[in-house]
């Protein structure tokens, strides 16, 4: 009685997990300029007024542009300090993880604020960069995160090896480790990819009167203007992040090699990096 | 060794060889320098830009806004506390988003603990990836995307009203209050509830469920003896997720929330971008700043950290 008990509850929380995203999908395809249910018809006759729109589409190139900046400064300051913190025992090293998880950990707003108030009195004006700077403090520590678990996870004896076998520095990093944390470097950067594309509550303190596509969207909903397209881009938003981050699990699932524990350092792995890996909005 | 003389030996191109090699050969046993260059650029991005603008949010709530010209004014006060402390509405707006947060951590707490129980101990391999994937889903579907998807779903003419009156019940009007937000808070963050609880439950050796029923203890008294102890750390932890990210929420109180359901976080963004006033705002966003670093203290005395 009890197991039918958890087994209803179980299916009753993965049926509340799915469907409002299910059925979101399914309004992109409303064929009423009104969104009630049952939906009156299913067209497709929004999706080329939506992307006609001009507004949305500098709003869509403005998130492009700012999440591939974004990511590529979270890949490479992201990976250094994971590289560091991995090899060395320093003063101040736990500061380091620490000071990295703080955007995270943090509400958004806070980061937000901050990053607004400093704008303000550095007199700096709002732009692609300072969007860009808000992401990107919040992507490093994706970056960090998937880079260090994988460094963890890795022998240290592989780099002897190499060392003993003649290898410089430079030439066991080029060989032997980059290519061992290489996916993990990836997983990382899609992950931070997906969280920059998505974000709204730091970018509404950083964007000034610019748009991004989440912005875009935002007070579209608010106003309850442009709804059959605002549909249409939401389905476009969910195949957008949906697709990076299976993606990077793909990358992070199968270590081949480097895997030194088994079973349960996979789902510890994938949990942490999905659960640090996402905004705190 | 030998590929170094054998490089030497050869001359030519082995001479740069050598060089760049004394070069990381030096850095290698510097480990203090390596560590430093390569510790530089993210600890400058760091400090130069997110404490420093941490530490200029903190300052400027002790600054205040010129009444006239709207320029703030670099004068230590505390009136903006002053304004906070003695006005009810923002008292009202504070409570109300404690008070959900802590509503929603609950909620999320109830709804994970038997789903991740199910998911770690009894579903079968397969069964366990599928739910995995079901959770990890909506973490990554777009944040608007969910809170949009719920708007549609509560609104008046609503597929929840509609299937309600489907069954024969009479419609309900949350849409546009608290219970809306309760709803859709809960909804937003459980994938961040059920995975760190999932991982605790997957942590308990089954010695310790083998032991209990050696001793005598029935399976429920097994459950709430040994392993929902065990797995408390897990559920604190997901309840760090739930609660920060409720308490800094702005979003969904304006899609969902509708009027006179403002949080500390609609406050905080009219007053920097509709009034201007980032000093006022700053001050407030300090209550969400101590609330959580209070929460976290506590959070950590119970072992949450460990199960991050």
């Amino acid at each position: 009685m009890a197991r039918v008990a958890l087994r209803v509850w179980v299916a009753l929380i993965v049926l509340f997990l799915l469907f409002p995203i299910l059925l979101i999908a399914l309004y992109a395809f409303n064929e009423s300029n009104v969104q009630s249910w049952p939906l009156p018809g299913l067209s497709t006759k929004w999706f080329a007024s939506t992307f006609h729109n001009e507004a949305m589409r500098q709003a869509l190139w403005l998130s492009v542009r700012a999440a591939l900046i974004a990511t590529t400064i979270a890949i490479v300051l992201g990976s250094m300090a994971a590289f560091a913190v991995h090899r060395f025992r320093f003063f101040g090293r736990e500061t380091v993880s620490f000071l990295l998880v703080l955007p995270l950990a943090l509400p958004g707003i806070i980061t937000g604020m901050a990053l607004n108030s400093f704008f303000a009195w550095g007199t700096v004006d709002f732009s692609l960069t300072t969007i860009v700077i808000g992401h990107a403090t919040f992507c490093i520590v994706t970056v960090y995160n998937n880079a260090l678990a994988r460094l963890r996870r890795t022998q240290t004896s592989l780099v002897e090896a190499s060392m003993d076998l003649g290898a410089d520095g430079w030439q066991t990093f080029r060989h032997v480790t980059l290519p061992m944390v290489a996916t993990a470097l990836v997983a990382g950067g899609l992950l931070a990819f997906a969280l920059s594309f998505d974000e709204v509550i730091v970018t509404t303190f950083t964007a000034g009167a610019q748009n991004t596509l989440p912005l875009w969207i935002f007070g579209n909903i608010r106003l309850g203007q442009q709804l059959p397209q605002v549909n249409v881009v939401v389905l476009m938003v969910i195949v957008v992040t949906i697709v990076p981050v299976t993606l990077a699990q793909r990358l992070t699932r199968d270590t081949g090699v480097l895997r030194t524990g088994t079973g349960r350092g996979r789902a510890d792995a994938s949990t942490h990096a999905a659960v640090a890996a996402e905004p705190a909005p | 060794m030998t590929a170094a003389r054998a490089e030497v030996v050869a001359g030519g191109p082995g001479r740069f060889r050598s060089a760049r090699r004394r070069a990381s050969a030096g850095l290698f046993r510097r480990g203090w320098l390596r560590a430093t260059l390569l510790l530089s650029a993210p600890a400058a991005w760091f400090v130069l830009i997110y404490l420093a603008a941490l530490a200029i949010l903190f300052v400027s709530a002790f600054w205040r806004v010129d009444a006239f010209t709207g320029e703030v004014v670099h004068q230590w006060n505390l009136d903006n506390f002053k304004t906070i402390a003695e006005s009810p509405a923002y008292r009202t707006i504070a409570l109300r988003t404690i008070g959900i947060a802590a509503a929603v951590t609950l909620t999320d707490a109830l709804l994970a603990i038997p789903f991740a129980y199910f998911a770690a101990r009894l579903a079968p391999r397969r069964l366990q990836t599928v739910l995995f994937v079901i959770v990890l889903v909506p973490l990554w579907t777009s944040y608007l995307v969910r809170v949009y998807a719920w708007r549609l779903i509560l609104a008046h003419d609503g597929i929840l009203n509609w299937t309600l009156h489907k069954l024969g019940f009479g419609g309900v009007d949350i849409a546009y209050s608290n219970w809306a937000m309760w709803v859709v808070f809960s909804y937003l963050w459980l994938p961040f509830m059920i995975l760190p609880v999932w991982v605790a439950f997957e942590r308990v050796p089954d010695s310790f469920l083998e032991a209990s029923a050696d001793l005598g203890a029935r399976g429920w008294t097994t459950f709430r003896r040994v392993l929902l102890p065990l797995v408390l750390p897990g559920v604190v932890a997901g309840s760090i997720f739930t609660f920060s990210l409720t308490l800094g929420d702005f979003i969904t109180p304006t899609l969902v929330g509708g009027a006179g359901s403002d949080f500390i976080g609609n406050v905080v963004y009219s007053s920097v971008g509709i009034a201007n006033n980032v000093p006022f705002a700053a001050a407030f966003a300090t209550i969400p700043l101590l609330v959580m670093g209070a929460y976290l203290l506590v959070a950590r005395k119970v072992g949450a950290f460990e199960a991050l």
